[in-house]
């Protein structure tokens, strides 16, 4: 089971220039939370942005990542 | 039931139904918390909506996913496209956007209802 600081080092090295703030929701590690800010968001649907980190841990959520809520931003 | 005729079931349910969510548990027993959130959603939105429990058979889950490319559970769709999941769809919800991809009146509280059975859902559709 990934780490929360595993899964923001991963958020950030495959979209560079982003920051993920990555939380643990229940405690147990297996629903995690990331908040990610990207530029590389801009003119995508909420949709393509999530496609976008899911792409990250493909094959893990579900799996050994149980739980990953997602909220995506480009940066202000 | 073979894979082919899960996927063929997993296809007629999003083209058929307007509106078509895939989650664990149903509606008026959902098994997870998310898919919970999302039927309330949609229960307050006064849509009408079918939903398709994918807890029975493991292969559903894994036909609905590589069908829509889209790895969590729920799946909501609306005319045949995928809106999201739990996260998009509780954003939509607040933003006000949601109502208009259903085509429904934005209700006026905007937070998460608390469960309620809604007047007129249909009832959920089942995999044998």
């Amino acid at each position: 089971m990934p780490s929360t600081d595993e899964v923001k080092e991963r958020i950030e090295q495959a979209l560079p220039g982003a920051t993920a703030n990555v939380t643990d929701l229940t405690g147990g590690g297996d629903h995690l939370r990331a908040e990610v800010v990207y530029d590389g968001f801009a003119g995508l649907s909420r949709l393509q942005q999530h496609r976008l980190v899911y792409d990250v841990f493909e094959g893990e959520i579900g799996g050994p990542i149980h739980a990953l809520s997602l909220k995506t931003e480009t940066p202000t | 039931m073979t894979n082919e005729e899960i996927r063929g079931e997993i296809k007629r349910a999003i083209h058929e139904e307007r509106v078509m969510l895939f989650m664990k548990g149903t509606p008026d027993m959902p098994r997870c918390g998310f898919s919970a959130r999302v039927s309330q959603i949609l229960n307050a939105s006064g849509v009408e909506y079918a939903a398709m429990d994918i807890l029975p058979d493991p292969r559903i889950r894994e036909e609905l996913s590589g069908l829509s490319g889209w790895p969590t559970i729920p799946q909501l769709f609306v005319g045949g496209e995928l809106v999201g999941g739990c996260d998009i769809v509780t954003e939509m919800f607040e933003t006000g956007e949601l109502a208009e991809t259903l085509g429904t009146e934005r209700p006026e509280r905007v937070e998460a209802p608390a469960p309620a059975q809604a007047p007129g859902q249909s009832p959920p559709l089942q995999i044998e």
